[in-house]
């Protein structure tokens, strides 16, 4: 597969510069960070080679997710200052409101860059990153991957059950025991692949003695460092900000 | 590969499952190995394979060696492939997926690419390393996996039932690719398959494993055959010149319209692989005492149009209508019907069974249907009786579903449908990858239930079914 530009980055990187901005932006509950760290990623966001539609389409549950977040501290959250509504525990205040405002942005900054930067993570890639140059085992990593294969066969699988249980007359059931139900049985098939698979991979020499090849090279180079750098950077100043305006307070203080 | 005295027994089972096994297969000798089900044969593929388990998976005596070594030291000295061509899929593109049996064996990456481009040409899938292998058909998977197992150049190649689960079309492919490989590498191999015929001229001998897992016959192929042909039918092996006969049954007199379907194009099941939009909207009559085929391609949309035959699923355009024959005093709207009063009409036969089986024991799968209708207890019990002793699943009634055999299994999925006596009939692929047996005890079932009034749906490949029960053919058109 030829890519080029962010698509072609080791998702190694992609997973350090995502978490170096989410580990730090987790540190604090103040506004300016938040804010300094979403500005810059605005700023970045078009240079990650994903075209318009699919950004949108793909961040739309962030979208969805932030204002959530948000709405809920505004009703749940810390009171203090002006009280615009009290309603058994629902408290919205001007504190609430605030904090609502920084949660959402917060969130956004988190996990925008996250999303956009694993938009174009191919699985293999990243296992294949992860096992050379991480050095997660090989048996770890490439289960979970051949796992990963199995959740499409557990959707037919899922559509599959539900038909049947009309077939066998047993449908007409309350949808809470029928969902436990099919749920259970899908349990069981799930297992069952993954048995049959494990047996599959077995037969073909994995889990022996032999020291591994990989068939796939997972470079790591400049650009990576570059990502990786950029991750670092945006992190720090959002904290650098932060600090220089009084506002930074480590998260339990 | 070698036994002497070999025998294997599973963790927690009184019985061996194989025992005293002596055989010799020179290298570069291609050995079909033959037996009713039970008999071991996929026990002794996955001892020779290595993939058996150790201590705490069961109990071994004698010994068997491949090449001169324990099998459980030799991994990748023997190249497995399985029945089903979904579970051997391991990455998701082709390229990686032939490329992993060998990373597993340390081959270094300069010749890695080379073997996997080889294995890929000898099994004749023509196709680029970054196809996914997820759209493969089920030919193509087992191809595939043959592949996978070739590049890791095994000196012995086994094949468990390598053709049972795909379509007729692909059975061929992958012989051929079998037949090619071996006549290019000069491999040694160990084939099980119920379905002699396209094997014979692949193999060089036949070793012929008894249903108590002991060794009965071995030999040059046709010799075998003719001396052990009865036996061979018998323990459910087909057998050329020995194919089971059903024989034919009037059908009743009165045959009236159960249900129609008019102008029918199909819904896609979302992420289904089987199904497909019919090309051409199709009209259909089924009638009582009467059987209907639904062929075509993988692909054509069978399984669909059983489905929505079946009331589970709505067609995309155009309707289906169940006569007042059928409705007996319900609407004629089969998706409305709830699902009570669905399974005293219509009895759908997933292509699966583990799809449909529910409970823990076989006797509440099949007393299942019947106290959906809430009928008494009586009725209920001697319903199920009476299905135990025709299926022959009578000394299983305790045991889980899910731990049949294949042919078990199948038998208990149409009879638990059987249960609620549907006037009509769905079945998707039931004679798939059955052996001799249970096809013959399947496709009787059929038309007796066929010449007492029951109308019969089947989306089959199976030739030999559609004479049997006499069924009129519905082809289906790929889709282009």
């Amino acid at each position: 597969m030829t890519r080029d530009g962010v698509a072609a980055i080791n998702p190694v990187a992609k997973l350090a510069a995502s978490l170096l901005i989410a580990v730090t932006l987790a540190l604090s509950v103040d506004a300016a960070s938040a804010v300094t760290a979403l500005a810059l990623e605005i700023v970045l966001l078009p240079f990650a080679g994903l075209g318009w539609v699919a950004f949108w389409r793909r961040t739309a549950a962030v979208w969805i997710a932030a204002p959530l977040a948000g709405l809920t501290v505004a009703l749940y959250g810390r009171a203090s200052g002006q009280v615009y509504l009290d309603l058994l525990v629902v408290h919205v205040t001007d504190g609430s409101l605030r904090l609502a405002a920084i949660t959402a942005v917060r969130v956004l900054a988190i996990a925008l860059p996250a999303v956009v930067l694993f938009a174009t993570v191919d699985a293999t890639e990243l296992a294949d990153g992860l096992a050379q140059h991480l050095h997660l085992p090989a048996r770890f990593v490439l289960g979970a991957l051949a796992a990963l294969r199995l959740v499409g066969l557990m959707r037919n699988d899922w559509i599959a059950l539900e038909l049947a249980r009309r077939a066998r007359g047993v449908a007409d059931r309350g949808r809470i025991r029928r969902l436990a139900g099919l749920a259970f049985a899908l349990f069981v098939l799930s297992i069952r692949r993954g048995s049959a698979l494990a047996t599959a991979m077995e037969a073909r020499g994995f889990g022996g003695d032999v020291q591994r090849s990989w068939a796939r090279p997972s470079r790591f180079g400049i650009r990576e460092v570059l990502l990786i750098v950029v991750g670092a950077v945006l992190a720090a100043t959002a904290v650098v900000v932060a600090v220089a305006t009084g506002q930074w307070v480590l998260i339990g203080r | 590969m070698r036994a002497r005295g070999w025998g294997w027994r599973h963790a927690g089972r009184l019985a061996w499952a194989l025992h005293d096994i002596d055989v010799t297969v020179e290298a570069g000798e291609r050995v079909l190995l033959l037996g009713a089900s039970g008999s071991g044969k996929s026990t002794l593929l996955a001892a020779l394979a290595g993939v058996l388990g150790g201590d705490e998976d069961g109990d071994e005596a004698g010994t068997l060696t491949v090449g001169g070594r324990d099998p459980r030291a030799a991994r990748g000295a023997a190249g497995l492939v399985l029945q089903d061509p979904e579970s051997q899929l391991i990455m998701s593109r082709i390229g990686d997926d032939v490329a992993f049996g060998c990373e597993n064996l340390g081959v270094p990456r300069e010749q890695l690419w080379m073997r996997v481009r080889d294995a890929l040409d000898l099994v004749g899938l023509d196709l680029p390393l970054e196809h996914p292998t997820e759209v493969l058909s089920g030919g193509q998977k087992q191809r595939l996996a043959l592949a996978g197992a070739l590049a890791m150049r095994p000196g012995l190649l086994l094949l468990d039932e390598p053709t049972a689960n795909i379509d007729p079309e692909g059975v061929r492919d992958v012989r051929d690719a079998v037949a090619a490989v071996l006549a290019a590498t000069g491999s040694t191999a160990v084939i099980v398959e119920h379905r002699v015929e396209a094997w014979l001229d692949v193999v060089d001998r036949i070793v012929v494993l008894g249903a108590d897992g002991g060794l009965v016959a071995e030999g040059e192929p046709r010799s075998v055959l003719a001396a052990q042909g009865e036996a061979l039918a018998a323990a459910g092996v087909w057998v050329p010149g020995r194919e089971p006969r059903i024989a034919r049954r009037p059908g009743p007199t009165d045959r009236p319209a159960l249900l129609t379907g008019e102008s029918l194009t199909l819904a896609r099941v979302a992420g289904h692989p089987l199904a497909a939009t019919v090309t051409r909207p199709v009209d259909l009559t089924v009638s009582a005492g009467e059987a209907l085929a639904l062929t075509g391609p993988n692909g054509s949309g069978k399984t669909t149009l059983a489905l929505t035959l079946g009331g589970l699923l709505a067609p995309a355009a155009g309707e289906v209508r169940a006569s007042p024959a059928l409705a007996e005093g319900i609407g004629s709207q089969v998706m409305r019907w709830r699902s009570r009063e669905l399974v005293s009409r219509i009895g759908s036969v997933f292509q699966a069974p583990e799809h449909q089986f529910l409970m823990p024991t076989v006797r509440e799968e099949l007393e299942l249907g019947p106290r959906a209708l809430k009928l008494p207890a009586a009725e209920v019990s001697s319903r199920t009786d009476d299905l135990l002793a025709r299926l022959g699943l009578g000394a299983l009634a305790a045991a889980n579903p899910f731990t049949l055999s294949g042919g078990q299994k199948r038998r208990l999925s149409v009879g638990a449908v059987l249960a609620t006596r549907p006037r009509m009939l769905v079945l998707d692929e039931p004679t798939f990858g059955q052996d001799a047996l249970t096809w013959t005890a399947l496709v009787e079932l059929l038309e007796q239930l066929r010449s007492e009034g029951t109308a019969v749906v089947a989306a089959t490949h199976d030739l030999r079914l559609i004479d049997a029960i006499g069924a009129n053919v519905l082809a289906l058109e790929a889709e282009t």
